[in-house]
């Protein structure tokens, strides 16, 4: 029975949907006032807070340690997990539950878990050298791969079910290619929605993530964010609004690449 | 010999993943001289401040999960209903995309600069009502503030993972049962809402894993003294990368990890449920 005339929007609809953007708008517009505020007389409106942090060599060195760690994290999962995927997808379909299995249990062990066990283990079990702990590449990389894993795997997991890996595969390979060729030239090419969203879903989470990096004792972006509170409130203000674009231009780069790909993948945050 | 291309998978998984869990699960049934005894995870009901904190994790989850479930379902119903123009869907969607993402440090400070003691929206009630919301028992740090916070996580995670479920909702489902002379509320109460239960169920449960497992923006919000949380202790035991107090610290670890394993076990059969009715 189809709608002759137009639908009006439905007045319960108006409430819900004006008290839902209060709650998710007056945070981010008050941060935005505050961050504005005079360090002297703590009235509007003034940019110093800005120009505090933007004079902060702490803020730049720990940013940029933020996005390398973020780059590296990328780096090693993809090339870890690109190829794992794509080799269960083509001959080992049965390990299928298994890897989407080993995919859920980062949520049985957050990182607050997560970091206890990797001190324990690496520290006390391995008497791991300090060139591993004391290096954030290393140690703090390490376990980000951890944490990105889930998001990767979603991801691709989804964009090879959505090819047909084994026509492909073979279809290459008749050709005369290489397995480098194939992968490289062949697989990659049509999986690269699910692999960049996955990459920008893991660029959020490391430039987010302070469990595992204040408590191993590392000094990334987000503990110089919650060191700077202590005593300088309102640029701790003005470096949040810069968190959350970072983390905006992350999100929507992924829906922008995924509206073209048309994938819709549901994600929950971890950098908690 | 197949099996041979996922080896380096399942080694990197042990190093960081496997074995470090499994060691904290040995750690908490170990004693002092290396030998094996359950009065360390005992102690969490044994002492008064563990169980506390047990019970303050579970009930800000509990409340954040059902609190947030509800207002995000009906704010993606509101959003996805008929009449409901479909930008404000898609701006819902994207910005629940975001802000499930958002949380840690930053979010904690965007509520510190909200409602905190010299927050925006504090002094504006201050100075408009003349009230001055921390004179009356208000506080960031504690547990309504702290739920407060969380749920700017929740509903947008709830949005998000509802709104597939409630697109599976045929509008041939409606008109047949107005059609046989149901009413709204019949429809509801007899396909609607059983259709979507699973869904919200597992929804739910995953929220109460998301709110129970978040350590730093409690942390940042309390200092991490403020409100005893079992993360929050984890932390406390663990400072400067060395674990001060390492019995406490694996048996709370523990602890946290079997009521995650136990809502992974109600989750995982929801899910599959609930993707059966799921566009």
């Amino acid at each position: 029975m189809g709608e002759v005339k137009k639908q009006r929007i439905a007045p319960s609809a108006v409430v819900w949907l004006l008290l839902g953007a209060a709650y998710f708008l007056i945070p981010l517009v008050a941060t935005l006032l505050f961050s504005l505020r005079n360090a002297n007389t703590g009235r509007c409106c003034s940019l110093s807070a800005y120009g505090v942090i933007v004079h902060d060599p702490e803020f730049w060195s720990t940013i940029k340690l933020s996005f390398r760690l973020a780059l590296e994290t990328i780096v090693v999962g993809l090339l870890l997990f690109v190829p794992t995927i794509y080799w269960v997808h083509l001959r080992l379909p049965r390990m299928r539950p298994v890897v989407g299995f080993m995919a859920l249990v980062p949520f049985v062990i957050p990182p607050i878990i997560l970091v206890v066990g990797l001190l324990k283990f690496f520290k006390d079990t391995l008497h791991a050298p300090f060139w591993f702990l004391g290096k954030p590449d290393l140690f703090l990389v390490g376990a980000y791969v951890i944490l990105a894993f889930p998001y990767i795997y979603f991801s691709l997991d989804a964009g090879f079910r959505a090819i047909d890996v084994q026509t492909l595969t073979e279809a290459s390979q008749n050709l005369g290619a290489s397995w480098r060729t194939t992968l490289g030239r062949v697989i990659l090419p049509n999986i690269r929605v699910a692999a960049l969203s996955g990459a920008f879903l893991t660029l959020a989470i490391v430039m987010g993530e302070f469990t595992i990096a204040s408590l191993s004792a590392f000094h990334t972006f987000p503990t110089y964010l919650q060191q700077i509170n202590q005593d300088k409130a309102y640029p701790a203000a003005a470096a949040t609004l810069l968190s959350f674009g970072i983390t905006w231009l992350a999100m929507l780069s992924i829906l922008l690449i995924g509206r073209r790909g048309g994938q819709r993948t549901v994600r929950v945050g971890i950098g908690r | 010999m197949a099996w041979l291309g996922v080896v380096p998978f399942f080694a990197y998984a042990c190093m960081f993943l496997i074995l470090p869990a499994a060691v904290v699960m040995v750690g908490a049934f170990n004693s002092d001289h290396g030998g094996f005894t359950t009065s360390n995870v005992t102690a969490i009901l044994r002492t008064a401040n563990l169980r506390d904190a047990f019970w303050a994790s579970i009930k800000l989850s509990a409340i954040t999960a059902i609190a947030g479930g509800l207002f995000g379902l009906l704010i993606a119903y509101a959003a996805i209903r008929k009449g409901t123009p479909s930008w404000v869907r898609s701006a819902f969607g994207t910005f629940s995309g975001v802000a499930a993402n958002f949380g840690g440090i930053p979010l904690a400070f965007a509520f510190i600069a909200t409602i905190g003691t010299i927050g925006i929206v504090t002094q504006f009630i201050d100075n408009a009502f003349g009230v001055n919301i921390y004179q009356h028992g208000f506080a960031i740090w504690s547990p309504r503030g702290v739920e407060i916070v969380y749920l700017y996580f929740q509903i947008p995670l709830m949005i998000l993972v509802i709104a597939p479920a409630i697109d599976g909702l045929r509008a041939e489902w409606s008109e047949a049962s107005s059609n046989l002379g149901a009413s709204r509320w019949q429809y509801w109460r007899h396909i609607g809402i059983p259709v979507l239960m699973p869904s919200i169920l597992g929804t739910l449960v995953l929220l109460f894993g998301n709110a129970f497992a978040a350590y730093a923006t409690a942390y940042a919000l309390t200092s991490g003294t403020g409100l005893p949380l079992v993360p929050i202790l984890i932390g406390n035991d663990l400072s400067g990368n060395v674990l001060s107090n390492p019995h406490e610290g694996q048996a709370l670890a523990f602890g946290m990890f079997v009521v995650l394993a136990a809502m992974m076990i109600f989750y995982i059969p929801l899910q599959r449920r609930a993707s059966r009715w799921a566009k």
